[in-house]
């Protein structure tokens, strides 16, 4: 049953590949992100689970540098890039001319509004554009590229770093051993928001990448997808294993899978039945591998990671309760958006 | 046409210009003394007298960022801030024009903290000089309205972005009777909006275009060449927009205005609403006799080289009157841009500075006669100078 979905999800993948990208992925070869990089395959799930023509905003960051180097491109949907911080308001721009274009009849077309950012243009210096333009409620979906650093300027911490590890601005040393602040966390701050749609996603899943991004397209309004990017450069591990340390992530629940509508109905997508111990993806990578040395670092990581999956979970429970007291179909509200397609 | 003549404050008359244009995304945030003028326009945009999407941001960086995305796509778009606004801004100003798009903004020219100033000087405007937007200075209430009009069909047609200054307080809020024109004159001569105003609008999707590409070593300089050469050609192009603007209004603009200048020996130069004190100076020394003359900069950049060498060729003497200090111990900003213009004129006039009406100090007639007398006496020989620069009203 399983196998038979996931071909559908790739058969459905590569039409629309055809048809919106002329047999193209929306991000042509001929980038020039390392080998390895999680980000590709990023950008390319959500932009082919969108059934639309799409225009995008990138932040400065790696996905930018390295996809529109003058005078090539290798965007085959319409781009634009501000600057660093500036991803949420240009795509806000962009979608506030659509509006007025569109009513005044100089456009007909239905086109859909994507913003992506690394982590640091999303969590740091571009979070108050950011936070912004979801409040305003443009019409646009904000994809975090998660690789819990500055990796275009060679590995910076952002807020984004878990604690312990190596950055060029977080060193391990005699007094400090790496990050001495744990993430920020955040999915829970735009969740906050009470914007229509919110999730959590890693790449390895596609499937449930896939499914958020057309789910989250369902949604009039501001929608915003935090999905983990391993890093093969700076976190160090060798280019074949970055769906591998994705995977890892998840089984460890350090990176919980889940989704958020209204903020307030929330559903954990992946709930591992024998949970890997975190040592198991700090070993994984040498940014982090030296606070396996001091056990009471991994602890309070792992305390970390039981607070908020068990937090999480409370939130599903409360959400579920909350369906069924207003009279909601709870698993309804989640439903794949394809699903109800079929129903209709 | 048809025209009205109404007393407006320079913010209702920038109002009421962005009403008749009809712009279609404004970019909004509040800070003195701009707050009132997206105040009013708000008021059109919540009656339907506009078509406009009121993007009220949270900040000048982001409101840039939205005009930029806006202008990208193919929308008629403007934002308007001042001072700190403006230095908030700067980064985007850049990419604004880098990316050669046609975006208004009126900068209601405010100082720059430390120490904190809400009122009138051109700190912030200077910000602006370098980063390759057109920028026109407004004297009056009646001058904003008309550069805003004509600076929509100016960027438009450079394809480069448009700054309208105006003094805060001085202007802004000041009382004056301006003339206005019925709608369809203003429509009409700013064109429809449309997302092919602009050859390569985002929302073309049947086209897909890159906009902010990075450029490595091999191209940034061609990509900065091509932007100087067509910036240069922005002059061609604020010339045909003043002469159509004439056609329509009746009233003829250049990029600087000359009173008295004919067989001055003597020249002021200023921007902005303190032309009117300088020809008021003006007025008072030709009465005793004294040859002197004043020269407004209306068109601030690209700067009116060839306009203003020729206007000072026959000039003993220059009194550049800046409302901005560089400090620098080269002298403010309109100073160098006056001494550059002026480097290839055979008569070597002398050229002195004077900085005035910061943070909304007021300037009186006597204050310039001042200046006039001192760069008379200075070229005279009566007087020597340790510096280029002197400051015109500090309290002893
Ligand atoms: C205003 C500003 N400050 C700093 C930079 C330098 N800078 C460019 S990209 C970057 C880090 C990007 O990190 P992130 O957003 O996590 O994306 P990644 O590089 O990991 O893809 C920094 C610091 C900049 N471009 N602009
Ligand atoms: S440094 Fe990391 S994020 Fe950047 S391109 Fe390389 S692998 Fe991708």
């Amino acid at each position: 049953m399983a196998k038979k979905v996931t071909i559908q999800v790739l058969a459905d993948l590569a039409q629309e590949r055809d048809e919106k990208f002329h047999g193209h992925n929306p991000l042509a070869p001929g980038h020039r992100m390392c080998i390895g990089c999680g980000i590709p395959p990023i950008v390319n799930e959500v932009l082919l689970a969108i059934d639309k023509p799409t225009v995008v905003s990138t932040a400065t960051g790696c996905l930018e540098v390295t996809t529109g180097v003058y005078p090539y491109t290798a965007w085959n949907t319409p781009w634009i890039h501000v600057n660093f911080q500036s991803a949420a308001a240009a795509i806000g721009g962009v979608e506030a001319a659509y509006k007025v274009l569109k009513k005044k009849g100089l456009i007909n077309e239905d086109i859909a509004f994507v913003a992506f950012g690394g982590d640091g243009g999303t969590y740091d210096i571009g979070f108050q554009s950011l936070s912004a333009a979801v409040e305003r409620g443009h019409d646009f979906l904000y994809v975090c590229y998660n690789n819990e650093g500055y990796q275009n300027t060679g590995y910076q911490k952002s807020s984004a770093t878990p604690i312990g590890a190596y950055t060029k601005t977080t060193p391990v040393g005699k007094e400090k051993i790496g990050k001495q602040e744990p993430r920020k966390d955040l999915t829970m701050i735009m969740a906050a928001h009470g914007i229509p749609y919110v999730a959590q996603a890693s790449p390895h899943i596609y499937r449930d990448l896939t499914r958020k991004v057309k789910k989250a397209m369902t949604f009039k309004g501001p929608k915003f997808i935090n999905t983990l990017q391993p890093c093969t450069l700076s976190w160090r591990f060798a280019p074949e294993d970055t769906m591998r340390l994705a995977k890892l992530a998840v089984e460890t629940r350090y990176w919980p899978v889940y989704e958020v509508i209204n903020g307030k109905y929330w559903k954990v997508n992946v709930k591992p039945k024998r949970p890997k111990p975190i040592e198991e993806y700090i070993e994984a990578q040498p940014r982090w591998r030296h606070v396996l040395k001091y056990p009471e670092i991994v602890a309070q990581i792992q305390k970390e990671i039981d607070d908020k999956w068990n937090h999480l979970l409370a939130l599903e429970e409360m959400s579920k309760a909350l369906a069924e007291k207003e009279g909601i179909d709870y698993e309804a509200l989640f439903a794949n958006p394809e699903d109800k397609k079929g129903e209709e | 046409m048809s025209t009205k003549v109404i007393a407006l404050t320079g913010n209702q008359a920038a109002a009421e210009a962005m009403r008749q244009i009809n712009f279609d995304v404004a970019a909004v945030y509040p800070i003195s003394p701009q707050t009132e003028l997206m105040g009013f326009f708000a008021e059109y945009v919540a009656n339907g007298e506009v078509d406009t999407d009121m993007v009220a941001v949270e900040g000048e960086h982001s409101a840039m960022a939205a005009c930029i995305g806006a202008a990208a796509a193919g929308a008629r778009v403007i934002t308007a801030s001042a001072g700190p606004g403006i230095a908030y801004m700067v980064e985007n100003l850049y990419i604004a024009s880098g990316m050669r798009l046609p975006i208004v903004l009126i900068d209601v020219n405010r100082a720059l903290s430390a120490p904190l100033s809400i009122h009138c000087d051109h700190g912030d405007s200077m910000l602006t000089r370098d980063s390759g937007w057109i920028s026109l200075f407004s004297e009056n209430a009646q001058e904003a309205y008309h550069n805003l009009i004509m600076s929509v069909k100016i960027a438009e047609k450079a394809m480069f972005p448009v700054i309208v200054n105006y003094d805060g307080y001085i202007v802004s809020h000041s009382i004056e009777n301006v003339e206005i024109f019925d709608d369809e004159t203003v429509r009409e001569f700013v064109g429809p909006s449309g997302i092919h105003r602009i050859p390569y609008p985002l929302l073309d999707v049947s086209k897909p275009v890159t906009y902010g590409a990075t450029a490595q070593p091999d191209y940034y300089t061609e990509c900065k060449y091509q932007q100087h050469v067509d910036f240069l050609k922005v002059y061609d192009i604020v010339r045909e927009v003043f002469n159509e603007f004439e056609s329509i209004s009746g009233k003829r603009y250049d990029f600087i205005e000359e009173y008295m200048t004919e067989d001055a020996e003597y020249i002021g130069i200023s921007m902005g609403s303190s032309f009117g004190t300088l020809k008021d100076a003006v007025n008072t020394l030709r009465a005793q006799g004294r040859k002197v003359g004043a020269i407004k900069i209306r068109l601030y950049r690209p700067f009116p080289v060839k306009e203003l060498a020729q206007a000072l060729s026959k000039a003993k003497g220059i009194a550049v009157l800046d409302r901005a200090d560089s400090f620098d111990g080269i002298g403010g900003p309109l100073f160098k841009d006056v001494c550059t213009a002026i480097l290839h004129n055979q008569n070597r006039s002398l050229v002195h500075n004077f900085i005035y009406g910061l943070g909304g100090r007021e300037i009186h007639e006597e204050e310039f006669i001042k200046a006039f007398d001192r760069v008379e006496r200075l070229e005279k020989g009566v007087e020597t100078r340790d510096n280029l620069v002197e400051y015109l009203q500090v309290r002893a």
